[in-house]
């Protein structure tokens, strides 16, 4: 059994929308039969830090157990009005925003726990943010194993080699987590993270 | 030393990283932002370290919470030799450098509803006004 450590904790960060629900949700659906939480268009869906507390992932004859920590994704500002967009009535939009603010501060306290952490990004947006800077400049300072994902290669502006320029020392993998692409590389990638613990 | 400027409307807060150094994590996060809830854009030489940004946005989500009309900031730190280094290399090196006091990097933050995004790639940087 591949275990060097009990109770291992692996977080998934990232900017809002960059689909850290739904790879949790195809992990846990795919490893423990039920989804983790509701991922959907509007950002910050997920306003809370949500557990799977045993996962068991099977790939080529190794097993890995650990502990999924879905976190909301973190950005440096918060606008309900943004949220108007999605059709969200306006006391629901700032209900979401206030909710937001600790999520993204939840996320934060939640870093110094983490064994390894995946961060997913989407692989249409410009790495080059502060926030995508912030947050592993965050793990290198706490010694933190890190996976980049490369997430939504299934939209036209997807540009994996563009998050390769920006970051050339990190793993990188490339998916589709709505239509479950590249989940067997991604799943080699989190055997590969793990070992680093 | 520090100065302030006015362009259009404008308020530019210039700064020394001199004026922050021998200040702890929560008092320096607490002048940028009391600077920046001023309707401030700060600039300063040098960079924060990354668990100072950490507490920065922290603390930014606390006062979006509590303070009417506050949205947030825009961060960014220009590096002088960012046409040529990744961005890993650029925080290995800013780590080293932030032990040795380092000033040679800007760092902008500011109001999210006065700068409506800071956008940057290893060619340029732009500020986008609101």
């Amino acid at each position: 059994m591949f275990r060097r450590k009990e109770n291992i904790k692996i977080g998934f960060y990232g900017p809002p929308n960059s689909g850290k629900t739904t790879i949790t949700n195809v992990i846990c659906k795919d490893w423990t039969g039920e989804e983790l939480g509701v991922a959907s268009k509007i950002p910050h869906e997920t306003r809370n830090v949500q557990f799977k507390e045993r996962v068991e992932i099977k790939h080529k004859g190794k097993t890995l157990i650990f502990k999924i920590v879905d976190t909301p994704g973190i950005a440096t500002k918060i606008d309900y009005e943004d949220f108007l967009r999605y059709g969200l009535k306006k006391n629901e939009a700032k209900r979401r925003a206030k909710e937001a603010t600790q999520g993204i501060i939840d996320s934060i306290k939640w870093l110094d726990d983490m064994d390894a952490v995946v961060v997913v990004l989407d692989s249409s947006e410009n790495p080059y943010s502060q926030v995508n800077i912030t947050i592993i400049g965050n793990l290198v300072a706490r010694k933190i194993p890190v996976l980049i994902v490369a997430n939504k290669i299934d939209l036209k502006k997807a540009n994996v080699k563009r998050l390769e320029a920006a970051f050339p020392e990190y793993d990188i993998v490339g998916i589709s987590a709505k239509d479950c692409v590249n989940m067997d590389e991604f799943y080699e990638s989190l055997f590969k993270l793990a070992r680093k613990i | 030393m520090e100065k302030e400027n006015k362009i259009k409307g404008l308020r530019i807060h210039v700064m020394q990283f001199s004026e922050v150094r021998e200040m702890g994590i929560a008092e320096r996060v607490r002048k940028i932002l009391s600077l920046v809830l001023g309707n401030k854009i700060v600039i300063f030489h040098g960079r924060l370290r990354a668990e100072e940004e950490a507490r920065l946005i922290e603390d930014t989500m606390a006062m979006v919470d509590h303070v009417p009309n506050f949205k947030g900031i825009e961060l960014a730190v220009i590096e002088p030799d960012m046409r040529r280094e990744s961005i890993f290399m650029k925080m290995r090196q800013g780590i080293a450098k932030r032990l040795v006091g380092d000033n040679s990097a800007l760092t902008i933050i500011g109001p999210a509803s006065i700068i409506k995004e800071i956008k940057k790639d290893p060619r340029k940087i732009e500020l986008l006004l609101s």
